[in-house]
C-alpha cells in the first residue's frame, strides 16, 4: 500500500477505530492460546462467545438486558420529561434560576450511587429504588445542561419573535425550544451514559434480573466468562443508545450540521 | 400613523453608577416617512430605536403611537436587526409566516401572504431554503419580508446592512430605496452610515454621543433617482461632506 493510500484509509472515520478493535481482539486471543495468562482469570474469546450462545438460548441474557434498559428507560424518561421544564424555566427565568441553581449545583456534586442505602430502606429492594436512582442520577445534569442552553438562545431570536407580535409561552414553544432542541438531544446523550451505569451499580447492589445482577452472580461461581459476555453487551447497548441519540439528531436537527 | 418621541431620556444602571446615555430627545414620524438616525457608535441611536421597540423602557419623557403610549413590544413596530435573526430551523418561507402564524391569522391569509411578500423582495424561488443556504443579503431581504408582513405600523431597521460587503450594501439600499416608493412604508433607519442616511430617508437626524442626544436635522430634497448617480452628484457631495464636518466637530478625538 502506498502512502496516500493508507492516508485515505485512515481518513475513513470508522477503518481506524475498527483496527484499534482488532488488535486488542488479537492481543486478547494470543495470549490465552498461548497459555500465558490462566484461563481463569482470563477466558479466550471463544469461550466468551459459547458462555455468551448459551446464555442467548436460555433466554437469560434477552431477560436481563430488557430488564436493565426497562429500569434505564423509565428512570431517564422521568428524568429528560421534568428536566426539560424545569431547565428551561430556570434558563429563561432569573427569579427562578437563583433559587434553584445553588441547591442543584449541591445535590449535583453528591455522588448518584450514596443515595442507594437511603433508597433501599425508603423504597425496598423493588424497581422503584432503581429507577429513582437513575432519576436522581441524570436529573440535575439534564436541568443544569438546558438552562443553559436555554441562556445561550441569541437575544435577537426572541426579541424578534417579540417585535412580530409574540409573548410567553409562544416564544418558548416557538423559539426557544426549537433552538435548544440539539443541545438538549446532546446533553440526553452524554446524561444516558450515566443513567446506563446506575443501572448496573443498582443491580449490582440488589436485584433479582438484570445484566448487573448476572455479573455479581458470575462472580459468586467465578464464570469470568460470563463477567466478560455481562460486560461486553454492557457496552453493545450503550453504543446503540449513543448511536441512535446521533441519528435521531441528525434527522431532527438537520438544520443544525 | 404617528410616531412622536417627546424629551426622552434614558440612563442605565442606578444612583451614582447611573449614566445617562439619552438626553431629551424629541422627534417625530408621519405615515410614509422615512427617517434616519445617524451617529457613531455611542450617540445612544440604537438605544432609541430599542426604546420604540419597546424592548427597554424609558427613564423620563414619552414615546406613543397614535397617541397610545408605548409599554412593551408588539407587532406595529417591526423591527429588523443588524445581526441576521432569522430562525435557523425554519424555511425562508416558514420565517415569513411566522409572525403572521403568531398573530393567529388564518392558514390560506397566511400563504397568501407569504408568496407575496417573498415576491415583494424578490425570493420567491428561495422559498424552501434554509437561512445558512442564503448569502447575507438574501437572509437580511427575508427578515424585511418577515417584519412587512405582520404589517407593522411602523418599521425599524437597526443598522439592517451593517453586516454586509459594500457591494451588496448598496445593492440592499437600492432595494429599500424602491421598496418604500412601491409600498409606501414608513421607515426608521438607524445607522453610522451618513451616505445610508441620505440616500434612503427624507429626514436625517444627527446625533452625538456623550450623552447621546440629537443636534441636528435635515430634511433631503435632492432629486434620488437614479441613486447610483445621486450618489456622485455635487449637490449631494456636498450635503454629505457638510455634515460629516458637523459630524467631526462633535467628537475633537477623532480630529488629527
Amino acid at each position: 500500500m502506498t502512502k496516500l493510500e493508507l492516508r485515505r484509509l485512515g481518513g475513513q472515520p470508522w477503518v481506524l477505530g475498527l483496527i484499534g478493535i482488532l488488535v486488542v481482539l488479537l492481543i486478547w486471543f494470543f495470549s490465552t492460546a498461548s497459555g500465558a495468562v490462566d484461563k481463569l482469570f482470563l477466558p479466550s474469546p471463544m469461550a466468551v462467545w459459547q458462555a455468551g450462545q448459551s446464555q442467548w438460548t436460555s433466554g437469560l441474557l434477552l431477560k436481563d438486558a430488557l430488564a436493565s434498559i426497562q429500569r434505564v428507560f423509565i428512570g431517564f424518561a422521568l428524568s429528560a420529561g421534568l428536566a426539560l421544564p424545569v431547565g428551561i424555566a430556570m434558563g429563561a427565568n432569573v427569579v427562578i434560576c437563583r433559587l434553584l441553581e445553588p441547591l442543584m449545583g449541591l445535590v449535583r456534586y453528591m455522588p448518584a450511587p450514596a443515595f442507594i442505602p437511603l433508597l433501599i430502606i425508603y423504597f425496598g429492594l423493588e424497581e422503584l429504588p432503581k429507577v429513582l436512582l437513575i432519576f436522581i442520577g441524570t436529573f440535575f445534569f439534564n436541568t443544569l445542561m438546558i438552562m443553559d442552553a436555554v441562556k445561550f438562545v441569541p437575544r435577537e431570536l426572541v426579541e424578534t419573535a417579540l417585535t412580530l407580535g409574540g409573548k410567553g409561552l409562544p416564544v418558548l414553544t416557538r423559539v426557544v425550544a426549537p433552538f435548544i432542541a440539539p443541545q438538549v438531544l446532546d446533553a440526553y446523550r452524554i446524561n444516558m451514559a450515566s443513567a446506563w451505569n446506575l443501572v448496573i451499580v443498582a443491580e449490582l447492589v440488589a436485584a433479582t434480573e438484570g445484566l448487573g445482577k448476572r455479573i455479581s452472580l458470575a462472580q459468586r461461581f467465578l464464570r469470568t466468562d460470563e463477567i466478560f459476555v455481562g460486560l461486553i453487551v454492557i457496552g453493545l447497548i450503550g453504543l446503540a443508545i449513543d448511536l441512535g441519540f446521533r441519528f435521531l439528531m441528525r434527522r431532527a436537527c438537520a438544520w443544525a450540521n | 400613523m404617528h410616531l412622536q418621541v417627546s424629551n426622552v431620556c434614558k440612563s442605565f444602571g442606578h444612583g451614582k453608577a447611573a449614566k445617562l446615555v439619552l438626553d431629551n430627545v424629541s422627534f417625530e414620524l408621519h405615515s410614509g416617512q422615512f427617517v434616519a438616525l445617524v451617529g457613531s457608535s455611542g450617540s445612544g441611536k440604537s438605544t432609541v430605536m430599542r426604546l420604540i421597540a419597546g424592548l427597554e423602557s424609558i427613564s423620563s419623557g414619552a414615546i406613543s403611537i397614535d397617541g397610545q403610549p408605548v409599554t412593551g413590544p408588539g407587532s406595529d413596530r417591526g423591527m429588523v436587526f443588524q445581526k441576521y435573526s432569522l430562525y435557523p430551523w425554519l424555511s425562508a418561507a416558514q420565517n415569513v409566516a411566522f409572525g403572521m402564524e403568531l398573530q393567529g391569522r388564518s392558514r390560506t391569509d397566511v400563504r397568501e401572504r407569504t408568496s407575496y411578500f417573498l415576491e415583494v423582495v424578490g425570493l420567491a424561488d428561495s422559498a424552501r431554503c434554509l437561512p445558512r443556504e442564503l448569502s447575507g443579503g438574501m437572509q437580511q431581504r427575508i427578515a424585511i419580508a418577515r417584519a412587512l408582513a405582520a404589517e407593522p405600523k411602523v418599521l425599524l431597521l437597526d443598522e439592517p446592512f451593517g453586516a454586509l460587503d459594500i457591494q451588496i450594501r448598496e445593492s440592499m439600499q437600492e432595494f429599500l430605496h424602491q421598496l418604500w416608493q412601491r409600498t409606501g412604508l414608513t421607515a426608521l433607519l438607524i445607522t453610522h452610515d451618513l451616505e445610508e442616511a441620505l440616500l434612503l430617508a427624507n429626514r436625517v437626524h444627527i446625533m452625538a454621543p456623550n450623552p447621546g442626544r440629537l443636534v441636528r436635522s435635515v430634511e433631503m430634497t435632492l432629486d434620488r433617482a437614479p441613486m447610483a448617480q445621486l450618489r456622485v452628484s455635487p449637490e449631494f457631495l456636498a450635503l454629505r461632506e457638510d455634515l460629516a464636518q458637523g459630524l467631526r466637530v462633535l467628537e475633537p478625538n477623532l480630529q488629527p
